[in-house]
């Protein structure tokens, strides 16, 4: 089992996204440099937060044309399993791998701070080691992460159960029980429609999340919440070796 | 206009209109044994600017003390650098960027922080924090303060923030910590100083000196363009005017984006072991940079200007010479291996180019396609510069009495109306809408962010060993800035010391052990005496301060010429001080933790006298927020008993024997106390009071060495125990409680009183209400 983590000129939580697979969890990690087309035999791939390229024209608008992307995508399409957190997670929408797109906050501002995510679904990779409605505290650090896609394309995420992840409150009921409830009260930061925090694509290999676990998974961190998302993809990998075997 | 600019005659007038006097033009003349020509004046401007040369504060800085046991670079170096063990070193220094963010606050803010974090990792390490001291105009509008004034500075602020927030951001560094404070005087010069800590192992220090004759001279980073022209020396070095927006073209522009580069790509080409010197380019660019690297190291250096990557044609040699260019760096590799150098910049996407090389001699010849531009001997340039001791006079006396001061309430007053007002003034009220806009978590080092501790607490990862019990332990620096305008300027030399206190006993109460110190001196004009006298009095306290508090100052900047129109700010000393904390488990934070537990107040000094009661709370933050009056005179501070309570404060951390500490400051007993429950979501504090003093005086008093802990019962006795062996004073004032209430009773009666919710709502979310309003 081994994880890569793709570094872009401009990421910046490439390290973290190391750190706690290395460090925290003791998995094999290695970091994959953006002009590289080897993924390196990687099992799981992680595209980090940060500022590829800058983010000048839209936040992962140019990481999407790198080379390395090139492969990522293949190794999507094969069915291999790609996390994309925050600029990650605006690159796999912009490369087309998930749905929809990051608009700017609600509040036209950069916010950095803890928020609170309720697991929806646990038949992913992604979210397997963990239960169903139980809430995260995870931080958000970013300016684009109103998540935005047209009726449709929503309508799809809501029938194929690929929202993973809902802002919510810290009770977890939000202010009330409608999804629709998009604003500070429901806990929603930045104003994702449907409250989306994170999402699969319809295969379930491909997800993205706008919350940072990779700064969650220590309790001196204030909250080790985020591990669950990690450890959920050493047991896919497990299983998925098991299976093989 | 731009190429007609080298054939300009050079005379005094136009020397004059370079900001040199006709004293500093004569000795021009003598270093060079002739006239300079344009270029040459260009950079003799700069260099002896104010800001670059420190002419006028060169005399009073070496009153500091600068040296000790953990020191391993003091000031003179791009920034200081300490021994943290373990192999490991910090570098950390605090810089000014205030005139560029109120001509411009968003790239204003955005270049002081490119900057700080340029001399960090120029050093060698990486940068893993910064934090922000700044000081606006008033945001709300009041009788010194006009209704457009306070949208004015509204918009300053958040300009400045928006910038703060996306250099650090963007670049991956957590801004974990700083203070922000709000005077009238600020009004037309605002201050934003940024501090930078970074990491190395102690053998990777990079010093900016150049070496080996025949080392080529590398240019990496952003191309020159014409920005920042004259930033140094014209901005900086000259108070603004009615016409001060018209110095907007000298505003720098920043890419946190390139700065990301380069700081991997500087950090990866040191590696390499290729790398002889490094020196980035700041404030006075490539000049800067060519003359201190030849200065320091004792050669000469040759540049030929055609090789400088140029983001527009047509550049003279005297614009890209003077060009204040963000991201930019200049360094020495080892003659031979430059290929290893050029290759990672080249990996990085980033322009590198050998523009020239060390030579013997001490003289830097400035060449643009072959011929020679300029040609001066580097060390007179650098070193020989005219140095001001400056007439120093002390102001009339102020003449005060009873009348001036602050007017107490009748006894058994209620005073939990003006408590709400105080809770809500910008200066006290939560600054959770600013540092929200701030990525405070990214290296996920952050152990106490914004507000979470009294002092910013990062871990170091580098350091993780196996502690005597098997367990895995790490140990963390804590890092406080601090000053205080309003009490410098009623009394500059007792202000700047209780700006060295607050910010070791913030450091202390954190738990970490104080160490350090790194200085910004934000002050007026140095050419009026009164302000001179200001800063040789500030000089002084933080001179004293540091001695006895044991953290000699590492480095810092100096800020003049803060003033518009002709008007002053108040002396604005920030001082930085760095703490290690041996095990960053031990790390102690504000919030209250559980109902039951005891208050307990820690004061280091043993016996307090004053009687002037009235005098004293005059200067402060309660006394301008209810009664609109600064007067009077700061606390008397006791250096003793601060390092006292700082000692005490360590021990107790080590101990682990507290639940929360934090210490009396802005606001006084009242707003420390009401500060730890709101940390503590759901809990409140009943406590009572029975000093001699008028009631406000006891809940509002900023006196220093207070810091209010909560114990729990079991360790109570303990905690008694350590104060007795540290000669503070330890007092319970009440206890922790479930309730949804903060109550302080004074003298048997009610002073405050009021549930946590009402009292919370006006704290958190005031200056979010009026930063709301254009």
């Amino acid at each position: 089992m081994k994880f890569g983590v793709v570094v872009f000129p401009g990421s910046n939580c490439d390290h973290d996204a190391f750190y706690a697979l290395g460090n925290v969890l003791h998995k094999p990690v290695e970091f994959i440099w953006h002009q590289s087309q080897d993924l390196a035999n990687c099992d799981a791939i992680i595209l980090p937060g940060g500022f590829s390229y800058g983010d000048y024209l839209r936040t992962g608008a140019i990481a999407r044309f790198s080379p390395v992307m090139k492969s990522v995508e293949k190794f999507a399409n094969s069915g291999g399993m790609v996390l994309g957190i925050c600029n990650g997670f605006q690159t796999l929408c912009e490369a087309g791998l998930l749905p929809g797109a990051m608009m700017r906050n609600s509040g036209l501002r950069f916010i950095c701070r803890p928020v609170h995510i309720r697991v929806e679904q646990t038949d992913t990779p992604f979210t397997n080691a963990a239960r169903k409605g139980q809430i995260l505290k995870i931080p958000i650090a970013h300016s684009d992460g109103c998540y935005t896609a047209d009726e449709s394309d929503i309508a799809d995420l809501e029938k194929n159960k690929q929202i993973l992840f809902r802002y919510t409150t810290p009770d977890g009921v939000g202010r009330s029980a409608a999804a629709q409830e998009e604003d500070d009260a429901a806990g929603n930061p930045n104003g994702s429609m449907h409250n989306i925090a994170g999402i699969c694509n319809r295969e379930r290999n491909v997800a993205g999340l706008m919350p940072h676990p990779e700064r969650a998974v220590e309790s001196a961190l204030d909250s080790a919440d985020g591990l669950v998302i990690f450890q959920s993809m050493v047991e896919a990998l497990v299983g998925a070796a098991k299976a093989t075997a | 206009m731009a190429t007609a600019l080298t054939e300009i005659k050079v005379t005094p007038e136009i020397a004059g209109e370079h900001g040199v006097t006709a004293e500093e033009y004569a000795r021009i003349q003598k270093i060079l044994g002739r006239d300079p020509n344009i270029t040459e004046l260009g950079i003799f401007s700069v260099m002896w600017s104010e800001h670059c040369s420190y002419k006028s504060s060169k005399v009073h800085l070496k009153r500091l003390p600068t040296r000790g046991k953990l020191v391993v670079q003091g000031p003179g170096e791009n920034a200081g650098v300490v021994d943290i063990g373990d192999g490991l070193v910090a570098a950390f220094k605090i810089e000014s960027h205030n005139h560029p963010s109120y001509v411009e606050p968003f790239q204003g803010a955005t270049t002081g922080v490119g900057g700080i974090l340029r001399d960090i990792f120029t050093m060698g390490a990486r940068p893993i924090a910064v934090l922000d001291s700044l000081r606006f105009g008033e945001i709300t509008p009041n009788k010194n303060t006009s209704p457009e004034d306070a949208a004015k500075n509204r918009r300053i602020l958040d300009g400045v923030i928006r910038g703060v927030g996306h250099y650090g951001n963007c670049f991956g560094v957590p801004t974990v910590g700083g203070e922000v404070s709000f005077e009238p005087c600020y009004s037309q010069n605002p201050l934003v100083n940024a501090l930078a800590l970074g990491i190395a192992r102690k053998e990777e220090i990079f010093l900016a000196k150049a070496k080996g004759i025949g080392n080529p001279v590398i240019y990496v980073g952003a191309k020159t363009g014409r920005d920042g022209i004259h930033g140094a020396s014209l901005l900086a070095s000259a108070e603004f005017t009615e016409e001060s927006q018209q110095k907007r073209p000298n505003v720098q522009v920043g890419d946190p984006f390139v700065e990301k580069l380069l700081l991997e790509a500087c950090l990866e080409a040191m590696r390499t072991g290729a790398v002889v010197a490094i020196q980035d380019m700041g404030a006075a660019g490539l000049t800067c940079s060519t003359m201190e690297m030849a200065s320091r190291g004792g050669t000469g250096i040759e540049i030929d200007l055609a090789k400088v990557p140029q983001r527009e044609t047509g550049m003279t040699p005297y614009e890209i010479m003077l060009s204040e260019s963000q991201e930019r760096m200049l360094l020495v590799a080892e003659k031979g291996r430059e290929r290893e150098v050029l290759d990672v910049f080249k990996k990085w996407g980033l322009d590198a180019v050998v523009v020239g090389t060390v030579t013997e001699g001490g003289l830097a010849v400035i060449k643009n396609h072959g011929a020679v531009a300029a040609q001066i001997p580097a060390h007179p340039l650098a070193e020989e510069g005219p140095v001001y001791n400056r007439p120093l006079a002390a102001p009339a006396p102020r003449v005060e009495s009873e009348k001036d001061w602050f007017p107490f309430a009748p006894e058994k007053t209620n005073l939990t109306e003006n408590f709400k007002k105080l809770l809500a003034s910008p200066a006290i009220a939560s600054k959770r809408w600013i540092t929200e806009q701030y990525d405070t978590s990214v290296r996920t080092n952050t152990l106490a962010g914004p507000g979470a501790s009294d002092a910013a607490i990062v871990r170091i990862k580098e350091s993780e060993k196996n502690g005597p019990d098997g367990k895995k332990t790490m140990r963390a620096l804590a890092l406080a800035t601090d000053g205080n305008g309003r009490w410098c300027q009623l009394n500059p030399r007792v202000g700047a010391m209780h700006a060295v206190a607050e910010a070791a006993r913030n450091v202390a109460t954190s738990g970490a052990r104080p160490i350090a110190a790194t200085n910004c001196l934000n002050f007026g004009s140095p050419e009026k005496p009164e302000v001179m006298w200001q800063f040789s009095q500030a000089i002084d306290g933080i001179g004293e301060a540091c001695t006895a508090l044991g953290t000699p100052i590492t480095g810092g900047n100096v800020s003049f010429y803060n003033e518009t129109l002709g008007k002053s700010i108040y002396p604005t000393p920030v001082i930085g001080i760095l703490g290690i904390l041996d095990d960053s488990s031990k790390a102690v934070k504000i919030a209250f933790r559980n109902p039951g537990d005891i208050i307990v107040l820690l004061d280091g000094a043993s016996e307090f006298a004053t009687s002037e009661f009235a005098r004293e709370l005059s200067s402060s933050e309660y006394s301008k927020t209810i009664a609109a009056i600064v007067a009077g005179e700061p606390p008397a501070i006791d250096l003793a008993a601060e390092k006292r309570l700082i000692d005490c404060l360590v021990g107790l951390a080590a101990a682990g024997t507290v639940q929360s500490a934090h210490d009396i400051s802005d606001g006084g007993l009242a707003v420390t106390l009401a500060e730890s429950c709101f940390a503590a979501n759901g809990l409140g504090a009943t406590i009572s009071l029975t000093e001699i003093s008028p009631a406000e005086y006891a809940l509002f008093s900023e006196r220093g060495a207070r810091v209010l802990l909560s114990v729990s019962p079991t360790n109570l006795a303990a905690v008694l125990a350590t104060a007795r062996q540290y000669s503070v004073g330890a007092k319970e004032l009440g206890h922790v409680t479930r309730d949804n209430a903060l109550r302080i009773e004074f003298q048997g009666h009610a002073a405050i009183d009021s549930p946590l919710d009402v009292l919370r709502d006006v704290w958190a979310n005031s200056l979010e209400r009026t930063l709301a309003t254009r």
